[in-house]
C-alpha cells in the first residue's frame, strides 16, 4: 500500500473476503501441524537428512535387537553355575545375579538380622514422603518422624539397647551405597546452606573459615579423603577410642558434598535482588527470618538443578568406598566375579550393578524436574 | 506525565515546627558513599499527618535520603529522628523504628514466590506476631483498600505492574506504619498504570497517613503534598508549599529543573 491511499475501507482481503473486524479463528492449514508433516520436515527435510535418518534407524534397530535378544529372549534366568545357563541360552546368564541377589542387597549382614534392614528400607521410605511431597496432611508431624529417622535406623542397623549388635564391617552391598548415600545427601544440604551463608557473612572470620573449607574440600579428590578418614582420622582420636571406620567415611562424604552444595547454593543466593533482602529488612525480619522465609525458600529454587546434579553424583560415588575395603554393590559384585562357578561373566554384572544406579539416579532427575515445575509461578 | 487533576486546594504554609510533634527530624545529617559525598547538611522535619514530596534530578540522592530513614542506608554524620528514637547502630532501636516506618520501591520487591495474601500476612505474623487468622482478615482489609481483593490467591508474577505496585502498599499498610516512604513508586510503569497507583496514594494521604513521597508525579505533588523539597547534588536547595514551589521558585536550579520536568 502506498501512503495517502490507505483511507476508503478494503472490503476484500487476500485469503477470503472477510470484512475488517470479522475474521473468525481459523484452524491452521493441515500442512503445518500434525505428526506427519513433523515426521517430513524432521527426519526427510532433504537428501542428506533422508540418508542419516535411514542410517540411525538401522543402527537403532540393530542396537535394539541385539540387546532385547541378549538380555531377556537369549537369557538363563535359573541355573546353579555358567555352565547350567550356556546349556540353555546363549544369551546374559541372570541366574548368577539371582543366585548372589541376597549378597547384592545385604553384603555380609547377618541372616537372621537381615529383617532390620528391611524395615529401615520401609521406614526410609516413609521417612521421605513428608520431604518430597509438601501438600501432605500432617506434615509437620510427619516431619518429626523424618528428622528422628537417621536415629532409629542406626539404632535399627548397628544394634544395642536390647538388639543384636552388627559391626559395620559387615555392612555391605546396595545397603552400603544406601547407607552412606542418604546420609550424604541428608546432612550434606543443611550444611552447604550454612557454608554458603557464610561466605556471605559480613563477619570476616566466619566468611574466612568458610571459604576455605569449601576451597579445601573443593580442590582435594574424594578418594583422597577417603583414605585420610581411613588412615590419619585415626592420629586425632585419642589412642584406645574406636572411632568407626564407617562413620569416619560418612562424614568425609557428606563434607565432600557439602562443599559443592555451597558452591551451588552460592549460585542461587547471587540470583537474588538486592530489593528482596532490602523488602524483608524493611519489613523488620531478622536475619534468620528473612533468610528462611525470603531468600531461601528462593534460592534453593533456582538452585535445584544444581543441588540434585550434587545429590547424583554423591550416590554414584559411594562406590569409591571400594578403596577402602568396603564392599558396595559394585564391590560385591566384583568379589562375585572371582568364584570360579561364575567365572566370565562380569558383562552380566556391570550391567546389573549400572541398571541399579540408573534407576536410582533416574528417579531424582524426575522427581527433581517435577518440583521445579510446581514450584514454577510464573514470572 | 499522568496527572492526577482534582481541584488544587490550597494549603497553609506549614507553620515553624517546635520539634516536639515531629514523627521524623533529621538534623545535619551527612552520608558518605566510600569517598562520595551523596548528602550534605540534611535538614528536615515531618510532622504527624504530613506529606511531603521530594523531587530533585537523577543521583541528586533522593532515594539514598529516605533509604537512611530506615536504615537501608547508614549515615556517617548527625541525627535521623524517628518517633523519638534515635538511629543509632543500635539494632534494638533500627527494629523499632523499621516496625513504624513503611517503604515501598521503585521496582515493587514483592516475594514472587508467596502468594499476595502470604506477601502481606508475613509481616504482621513474624515481626508483629499476630494469628494467622487475624493477619489474614488485616490484609484481606487492606487489599480491598488497594481495590484488588479478588488477586488475594495468586502470585506476583501473574499480576500487572500496576497491581503488584497496589499489592506492594498493601503490604507496608499492613505493618499499621505510622510514617510511609514511597520511592518513586510509579516510575517503573506503563503510564495506563501510573493512575491506578496514584488514586490509593491519594486516598491514603486523604486517610491521614504521614508520608515521604520521591516523584516526579507533579500533579500527584499539587493536589496532595503540604510542602515540596527540591534536592540536587546531595543538597536540599528549596522547601515550600506546592503553589509557591511551582509558580514562584527561589532558585535558579528548582526553575531550571521545573522547566525541564514540566516541558519536555
Ligand atoms: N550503594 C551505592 N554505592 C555507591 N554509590 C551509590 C550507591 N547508591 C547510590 N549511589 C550514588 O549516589 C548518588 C545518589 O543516588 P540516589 O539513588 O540516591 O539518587 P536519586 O536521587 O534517587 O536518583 P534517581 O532519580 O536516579 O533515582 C548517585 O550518584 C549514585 O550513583
Ligand atoms: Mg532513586
Amino acid at each position: 500500500m502506498t501512503p495517502g491511499k490507505t483511507e476508503g475501507p478494503i472490503t476484500v482481503t487476500e485469503d477470503g473476503g472477510y470484512l475488517p473486524g470479522t475474521h473468525p479463528d481459523l484452524p491452521p492449514p493441515s500442512s503445518v501441524h500434525g505428526p506427519v508433516h513433523w515426521i517430513k520436515v524432521n527426519l526427510f527435510g532433504s537428501v542428506t537428512e533422508t540418508a542419516l535418518t535411514l542410517v540411525a534407524a538401522y543402527f537403532l534397530y540393530s542396537a535394539i535387537t541385539f540387546l532385547v535378544g541378549w538380555m531377556f529372549v537369549d537369557a538363563a534366568f535359573t541355573g546353579e553355575s555358567r555352565k547350567d545357563c550356556r546349556a540353555v541360552a546363549t544369551g546374559a546368564c541372570w541366574a548368577f545375579i539371582g543366585n548372589r541377589f541376597s549378597l547384592f542387597i545385604y553384603g555380609f549382614y547377618p541372616e537372621p538380622e537381615r529383617w532390620r534392614v528391611d524395615l529401615s528400607f520401609v521406614l526410609l521410605i516413609l521417612a521421605m514422603v513428608p520431604v518430597l511431597f509438601d501438600r501432605m496432611p500432617q506434615r509437620s508431624k510427619a516431619l518429626i518422624y523424618t528428622c528422628l529417622y537417621p536415629f532409629i535406623a542406626a539404632w535399627l542397623l548397628v544394634g544395642g539397647f536390647g538388639l543384636e549388635q552388627v559391626s559395620t564391617d559387615q555392612f555391605g552391598g546396595l545397603m552400603l551405597n544406601v547407607v552412606i548415600g542418604v546420609t550424604g545427601i541428608a546432612f550434606s544440604l543443611p550444611i552447604g546452606i550454612v557454608l554458603a551463608l557464610g561466605r556471605q557473612s559480613q563477619l570476616p572470620i566466619v566468611r574466612i573459615l568458610c571459604v576455605s573449607f569449601i576451597e579445601i574440600i573443593r580442590g582435594v579428590p574424594l578418594i583422597t579423603l577417603l583414605f585420610v578418614a581411613a588412615v590419619m582420622l585415626s592420629y586425632f582420636v585419642p589412642p584406645g577410642t574406636n572411632f568407626d571406620l564407617l562413620v569416619r567415611m560418612l562424614i568425609m562424604v557428606t563434607l565432600f558434598a557439602s562443599g559443592y552444595m555451597a558452591e551451588v547454593i552460592r549460585g542461587g543466593l547471587q540470583a537474588i535482588p538486592n530489593g528482596q533482602y532490602e523488602a524483608a529488612d524493611a519489613m523488620g525480619l531478622k536475619y534468620w527470618q528473612s533468610m528462611r522465609l525470603i531468600v531461601l525458600p528462593q534460592a534453593l529454587k533456582i538452585s535445584i538443578p544444581g543441588i540434585v546434579n550434587t545429590f547424583i553424583a554423591l550416590y554414584k560415588d559411594t562406590t569409591l568406598v571400594i578403596v577402602i575395603g568396603r564392599l558396595d554393590i559394585l564391590g560385591i559384585g566384583n568379589s562375585s566375579l572371582a568364584d570360579t562357578k561364575w567365572q566370565g561373566l562380569s558383562t552380566e554384572v556391570y550391567v546389573f550393578v549400572a541398571f541399579f544406579f540408573f534407576v536410582s539416579c533416574f528417579a531424582m532427575s524426575r522427581y527433581s524436574l517435577w518440583l521445579e515445575k510446581k514450584l514454577h509461578t510464573g514470572h | 506525565m499522568a496527572d492526577t487533576e482534582s481541584p488544587t486546594q490550597t494549603k497553609a504554609p506549614s507553620e515553624p515546627s517546635n520539634g516536639e510533634d515531629d514523627i521524623i527530624r533529621i538534623i545535619a545529617m551527612h552520608k558518605w558513599f566510600g569517598e562520595f559525598h551523596v548528602l550534605k547538611n540534611i535538614n528536615l522535619s515531618v510532622k504527624t499527618r504530613e506529606r511531603i514530596v521530594i523531587c530533585g534530578p537523577s543521583g541528586s540522592g533522593k532515594s539514598t535520603l529516605i533509604r537512611c530513614i530506615n536504615r537501608l542506608e547508614e549515615h556517617q554524620k548527625g541525627q535521623i529522628i524517628v518517633d523519638g528514637i534515635e538511629l543509632t547502630n543500635d539494632l534494638k532501636n533500627i527494629d523499632l523504628i523499621r516496625r513504624e516506618v513503611g517503604i515501598v520501591f521503585q521496582h515493587f520487591n514483592l516475594f514472587p514466590h508467596l502468594t499476595v495474601l502470604e506477601n502481606l500476612t508475613l509481616g504482621p505474623i513474624w515481626v508483629r506476631k499476630t494469628p494467622k487468622k487475624e493477619a489474614e482478615e488485616l490484609a484481606m482489609k487492606y487489599l480491598e483498600r488497594v481495590k484488588i481483593p479478588e488477586q488475594a490467591a495468586k502470585f506476583p508474577g501473574q499480576l500487572s505492574g500496576g497491581q503488584q505496585q497496589r499489592v506492594a502498599i498493601a503490604r507496608s499498610l499492613c505493618m499499621n506504619p505510622k510514617v510511609m516512604l514511597f520511592d518513586e513508586p510509579t516510575s517503573a510503569l506503563d503510564p495506563e498504570m501510573i493512575k491506578e497507583v496514584l488514586d490509593v496514594m491519594v486516598a491514603l494521604a486523604e486517610s491521614g497517613m504521614t508520608m515521604l513521597v520521591v516523584t516526579h508525579e507533579m500533579g500527584f505533588a499539587k493536589t496532595v503534598a503540604d510542602s515540596v523539597i527540591f534536592m540536587d547534588e546531595g543538597e536540599i536547595i528549596e522547601e515550600n508549599e506546592p503553589h509557591e514551589f511551582f509558580n514562584n521558585p527561589r532558585h535558579d536550579r528548582t526553575k531550571m529543573f521545573l522547566s525541564q520536568i514540566l516541558h519536555h
